[in-house]
């Protein structure tokens, strides 16, 4: 028998809601000091206006829900999957007041894309779009990229158990520190160093590009936060093609590969344990998915003779291949050149590229390393049953911060999230076909959707149907959540409609 | 006299089989952007004419320089020498309209002197039109919708207070 949720539930749910929506409230001052220091009225008061409603949300809901009671799973998973919702409705609000988006549903289309660090957009005259926006525009990549839900633990949360529940729920499984408010915050400690560092040596970059310095380190700071937080947006319509640069594509290069690491590998890093790098099963399944894809896309380009100097090859096919990887998104060709210049073989290897993502507990999305690492080794486990005599006792050890036995428990898990994602692809790519695009075309677009990377072939602007939006919009938060908050939202909508 | 026709025609016909070539390989009417990246086989290392406004930073690398042109549909990045730039008051932001202007160059699908960018290398720029700035005037509604939001807000933080009491 389905239960019906209880009054206290929505209570507990509204009122944690309310807090990450204040947090979210808090966030939007940032873009308002970018306006004030360069002197832009209106993006101002677009911003004013978002923070109040924000704010308005925020403090009804943490106020008629009120409560002192703690989260339980179910409720931890509904806020999440909720407050990401709720950060894509309100973080479009600025968006699309400033008018550089057709449609209210165009600027949420691209807040998804933002917070969930895909990297899509549909954004109109890009190139004239003030300071204030630009920076919000990235800025809520590197806030979802970092987890939306982190935020509030780190600024509003004193160490609830119901901390880790919604740490959970954002596709964090793992703990860095024990504490979670400790894990939270050492992962913003983490990109903001970073932070700082990665502007610094970009707009150095795009200073000696010739850029203005004021433009160079503030692109330097957008890129930095599409790059680490693997999004891809930029702040030019050119996207990363803008800078002609070769050193800037190396730095960004660089950058998306730090995104894509494990903060756990951080974490160790900083503490002096380097070899970690070189043992750990995500590092090292990366780098062979990395060079087997890139290996696909070479060879279908060298078949075309689409790029036939290395460097060329470096620049647009081992670039657009990492970017897709890593679940950037940026792009150092045109959208359209995908299909009109790119043979089936090198955009099936950048498909299968994007499909695998980086590495667990990191700013990517997709099936991720850990997962991929644990299948292969549980296929090679199986092998060895087979081939090896009956007698034989087979167990398989996999290196992840500490070397561990391979457990059916683990293979399960890996292969059910495999499994939810290529069903999600497949999804996004039958509704792509229903409206009349090739297949490998909304194949590449879904799953650049879903698993939050952003690179597009061209379907992805203002005049697609409002029903794929909506599909990409879904794809990419369910992507970025990886199914289980969204899956108990689901089940909790069904339950208040036919629970007793 | 005859021999006068004979060597004018013989003229003629080399002018205009000249007029031919050019005309195969260089497209005299602005082409848009969407044309030429939809086309890249087509236009390779063609010359072509390209116009739009100058968006961004205009970046010199020595005696060259890049800028990046919108035509309203896309911007490509057309490489000229840095004296041609000379010309360019305005670039697109924000803050300003860009000055509008006419490349003539050669475009390339994947340019081999820029490791494969689809670019332009522009021999003749021209000024069409010339840019502004752009007056960040205040939007009224907005200030006013604004203000109205704060009252709400302070009204609903008041309200909290006494529930909190």
């Amino acid at each position: 028998m389905v239960l019906k949720p209880r009054l206290q539930d929505l209570k507990i749910i509204g009122f944690y809601l309310g807090k990450i929506i204040l947090g979210l409230a808090f966030t939007m001052l940032i873009p308002i000091l970018i306006g004030r220091l360069f002197g832009e009225v209106n993006p101002i008061l677009d911003f004013s206006i978002s923070v109040t409603v924000t704010l308005i949300f925020g403090l009804v809901l943490t106020k008629l829900c009120f409560t002192d009671k703690d989260l339980n799973w179910m409720q931890g998973m509904i806020v999440v999957s909720l407050s990401w919702l709720a950060a894509m409705l309100f973080g479009a609000i600025p968006l699309y007041l400033s008018g550089h988006w057709k449609s209210y549903l165009d600027a949420c289309f691209d807040a998804m894309s933002g917070f969930a660090t895909t990297g899509l957009t549909l954004v109109q005259g890009l190139d004239h779009l003030s300071y204030a926006h630009n920076l919000w525009r990235h800025l809520i990549m590197f806030i979802g990229g970092q987890g939306i839900v982190i935020i509030a633990i780190s600024l509003f949360v004193r160490g609830f158990a119901g901390a880790f529940k919604m740490y959970v729920g954002e596709a964090r499984d793992e703990r860095i520190l024990p504490n979670v408010v400790h894990t939270a915050r050492f992962i913003w400690m983490v990109s903001i160093t970073y932070l700082v560092l990665g502007t610094l040596a970009l707009g150095t970059v795009a200073l000696f590009c010739g850029m203005r310095p004021q433009n160079a380190f503030f692109h330097g700071a957008c890129i930095f936060m599409a790059a680490f937080d693997t999004g891809g947006f930029a702040p030019q319509s050119q996207n990363i093609l803008y800078y002609h640069s070769l050193f800037f594509e190396i730095v960004t290069i660089a950058i998306m590969v730090l995104g894509a690491i494990n903060f756990k590998l951080h974490y160790h890093i900083w503490m002096g344990n380097r070899r970690e790098i070189l043992k750990n099963i995500e590092t090292v399944a990366l780098f062979v998915s990395a060079m087997i894809t890139f290996g696909i896309v070479a060879v279908g380009l060298t078949q075309i003779g689409a790029y036939p100097k290395a460097l060329m090859l470096f620049r647009k096919g081992f670039y657009q291949l990492i970017s897709g990887h890593t679940g950037t998104g940026f792009m150092t060709i045109y959208a359209a050149q995908f299909i009109n210049e790119w043979n089936h073989l090198a955009l099936v290897g950048i498909i299968c590229a994007m499909a695998l993502g980086g590495a667990v507990c990191s700013t990517t999305g997709a099936i991720k390393m850990l997962r991929v690492g644990i299948i292969f080794k549980a296929l090679k486990e199986d092998l060895k049953r087979i081939m090896l005599s009956e007698r034989a006792i087979v167990a398989e050890k996999f290196h992840h911060i500490k070397t561990v036995f391979l457990e059916d428990k683990q293979v399960k898990s890996a292969l059910l999230i495999t499994l939810a994602y290529l069903v999600l692809y497949g999804l996004g790519s039958i509704v792509g076909m229903f409206f009349g695009y090739p297949f490998l075309d909304s194949l590449f677009e879904s799953t650049s959707a879903a698993a939050n990377v952003g690179l597009s072939c061209g379907i992805t602007n203002t005049s697609m149907p409002a029903a794929l939006k909506l599909t990409y919009i879904f794809q990419m938060w369910a992507g970025r959540l990886e199914f289980m908050s969204v899956f108990t939202l689901i089940g909790f909508l069904v339950a208040a409609i036919r629970g007793k | 006299m005859s021999k006068l026709y004979a060597s004018g025609f013989r003229l003629l016909l080399v002018a205009c089989s000249l007029w031919l070539v050019a005309c195969s390989s260089c497209f005299a009417q602005p082409i848009s952007s969407t044309e030429l990246i939809n086309n890249t086989k087509q236009y390779d290392d063609k010359a072509v004419v390209y116009k739009g406004e100058v968006i961004g930073d205009v970046m010199r690398r020595g005696n060259y320089a890049w800028i990046n042109v919108n035509d309203g549909e896309n911007a490509i990045g057309i490489w000229l020498p840095a004296n041609l730039t000379k010309e360019i008051a305005y670039t697109g932001s924000y803050r300003s309209i860009g000055d509008e202007i006419e490349i003539t160059g050669v475009f390339h699908r994947a340019c081999p002197e820029h490791a494969g960018d689809l670019d332009i290398h522009a021999q003749v720029m021209r000024k069409i039109d010339s840019g502004r700035l752009i007056q960040d005037k205040l939007n009224t509604s907005k200030r006013n919708q604004a203000i109205v939001l704060l009252g709400i807000l302070a009204l609903v933080w008041i309200l909290t207070l006494f529930k909190h009491k």
